[in-house]
């Protein structure tokens, strides 16, 4: 694991620190009426860190991620995504700009196979052209069939390639939670949003999650970032860390950092005696 | 035996026209949940374009029917476009009142510029008639038969196998899901309603050939029947739509058969209220618990 190193706005991995941050939040925040739910969110992100976003339960972790997908405007502050700003940027443009993302509760389209769960991200990473699709049949069709040994091909990383098939909402639960992960990086983001990837995993399953989302930021040179309660994997695997409380950052640095930080204990488990 | 079968025929060739409408009913609905009460009105437009053609302007039938399609999608889509699509995160109301709102604009800004009365279009369409023993099919009942068969076939493949086929399935399962894998919430919904009003123009044509007039509230009749068949088929659902279509079709040209035509719109809607009481969510429609 390598050591973190300072870079403007925050910490990122030496071996990233010649290379520009893949993302940079700048003192984001969003306002729900009267009720600041995230505020001064800064973080930095380099090109290969496992990131993580910790925090006691409503911190507002997921609305982060809500922020960084634009799924959410940000009241204030900015969003640089391989330095290009995000702001105005719709849902699916950020899409395109390299970022992609699981879901907590898992969203996949559950009545479409898991083959065609996998096509509609890598559709939409190609060219999206209208016309192509309805009149220039012959070479849709050989795009087509190489889209398709290309999602096989992703499906293999996750031993999925038996199950292209089946409905995605007939798989066993940890596989829908592999199929999210497949399906987000067919996109081929050069962020990848985890939200909860080990919930609801017995602790065999999530060593070999750990081992998955590490071969994924190697095999793809991709960075990750994400929020998890399972701290054996947080610490495992996370680079750098923020943790969050009452939408506030208040702790940055490496696991070990963290670990032993008092107000991140403090905020997990309270004031210590009175 | 004879007047059963032609009986039959009947039913298929209406309900061909109802299952065409209704495939645009469902697949509106199956991605931004809104029921296009304006759709049956596009079908009324497709009529006029095609009277005109015909008629005034003395062009080909064939050009003429192409133009009638092509301005029903372009209708489609411009509705959309201005209507719809800036009342994209209002409630739901809101988007079916400006759908009833359309639909009244159509209906009285065609009479104000052609008048109440029913323009007759005259034959545009013509061939042989298929002769089967003692049957006969007649062109037309033929044309619609066979051009519903393949426009099906057609709808079917495009939203199989397509990839904005498939980005109009994920958005209409999960269209937050659907935008974060990239796809075009703008370019998928204006798909959707270039395909149902590109039904609706065929429609329109086969419409005129079985009863060839055109009148400025031919639509709103048509396009409530077709409403039914999309209920009965389970709104959402193509196959649904397709199905009840077909079924409603016949259910009128039996009525018709055992002489009691008087009943047909009376039948149709009796159908609605049957299956709204006993299955909401229509023979192939999935029931979805609506999230609190």
């Amino acid at each position: 694991m390598s050591k973190l190193v300072e870079v403007p706005g925050g910490i990122i991995p030496e071996r990233d620190a010649g290379k520009p941050p893949v993302l940079e939040a700048r003192h984001i925040g969003i306002d729900f009426g009267g009720l600041t739910a995230v505020d001064d969110f800064d973080f930095v992100l380099g090109a290969t860190e496992i990131g993580g976003l910790i925090g006691p339960n409503g911190a507002g972790k997921t609305t982060v991620f809500n922020l960084l997908t634009n799924v959410y405007q940000p009241t204030r502050g900015s969003i640089l995504l391989n330095g290009v700003d995000t702001k105005g940027k719709s849902t699916y443009q950020i899409n395109k700009l390299g970022i992609a993302r699981t879901f907590q509760n898992i969203r996949l389209f559950k009545d479409l196979t898991v083959l065609d769960n996998v096509l509609i991200g890598m559709h939409n990473a190609m060219d999206y052209n209208m016309a192509s699709s309805v009149l220039r049949l012959p070479r849709y069709w050989k795009e087509e069939k190489r889209a398709k040994e290309k999602a096989i091909e992703l499906l293999s990383i996750f031993d999925m390639q038996d199950m292209v098939e089946l409905n995605a909402g007939n798989l066993p639960y940890g596989a829908q939670r592999r199929l999210e992960i497949v399906r987000a990086l067919a996109t081929k983001p050069k962020l990848l949003l985890l939200d909860e990837p080990a919930a609801g995993m017995n602790p065999s399953e999530t060593a070999e999650l750990m081992e998955n989302i590490r071969r994924i930021r190697d095999m793809f040179k991709i960075s990750i970032m994400l929020i998890e309660h399972d701290m054996n994997l947080v610490m495992g695997i996370c680079e750098g860390i923020a943790v969050l409380n009452y939408g506030r950052i208040i702790a940055k640095g490496t696991p070990e950092e963290i670990r032993n930080n008092p107000v991140v204990i403090e905020a997990y488990l309270g004031k210590k005696g009175v | 035996m004879s007047t059963f079968f032609s009986q039959i025929i009947n039913g298929l060739q209406s309900g061909s026209i109802y299952a065409l409408v209704a495939l645009g009913y469902s697949m509106v609905y199956g991605i931004i949940m809104l029921l296009n009460f304006a759709h049956g009105d596009i079908i009324m437009v497709g009529a006029y374009v095609i009277w005109l053609g015909v008629t005034t302007w003395n062009i080909n039938p064939l050009v003429s029917i192409l133009l009638a399609v092509a301005v029903s999608t372009l209708l489609g889509v411009v509705i959309e476009k201005v209507a719809y699509a800036p009342l994209r995160s209002s409630p739901r109301l809101s988007l079916l009142i400006t759908a009833i709102g359309i639909s009244y604009l159509l209906e009285n800004g065609f009479q104000l510029i052609f008048g109440a009365g029913a323009k007759t279009v005259p034959t545009f369409i013509s061939g042989p008639s298929l002769q089967l023993g003692s049957m006969t099919v007649s062109f037309p009942a033929m044309v619609t038969i066979v051009v519903t068969v393949v426009m099906m076939v057609g709808l079917t493949i495009l939203v199989q196998k397509t990839k904005l086929g498939k980005a109009m399935r994920a958005v209409s399962e999960d269209m937050g899901a659907a935008q974060l894998m990239g796809i075009s919430l703008n370019t998928t919904i204006s798909f959707t309603f270039m395909l149902g009003s590109a039904l609706a123009g065929v429609a329109s044509v086969l419409y005129l050939c079985a009863y060839p007039q055109a009148s400025p509230t031919m639509g709103s009749m048509l396009g409530l029947k077709a409403f039914v068949a999309a209920v009965l088929g389970g709104i959402g659902s193509l196959p649904g739509a397709m199905l009840g279509g077909f079924i409603i079709g016949m259910a009128e040209a039996l009525v018709s058969a055992v002489g009691l035509s008087v009943w047909k719109d009376g039948v149709v809607f009796a159908i609605l209220i049957v299956v709204l009481l006993v299955r909401p969510s229509g023979i192939l429609g999935k029931t979805v618990k609506e999230k609190v």
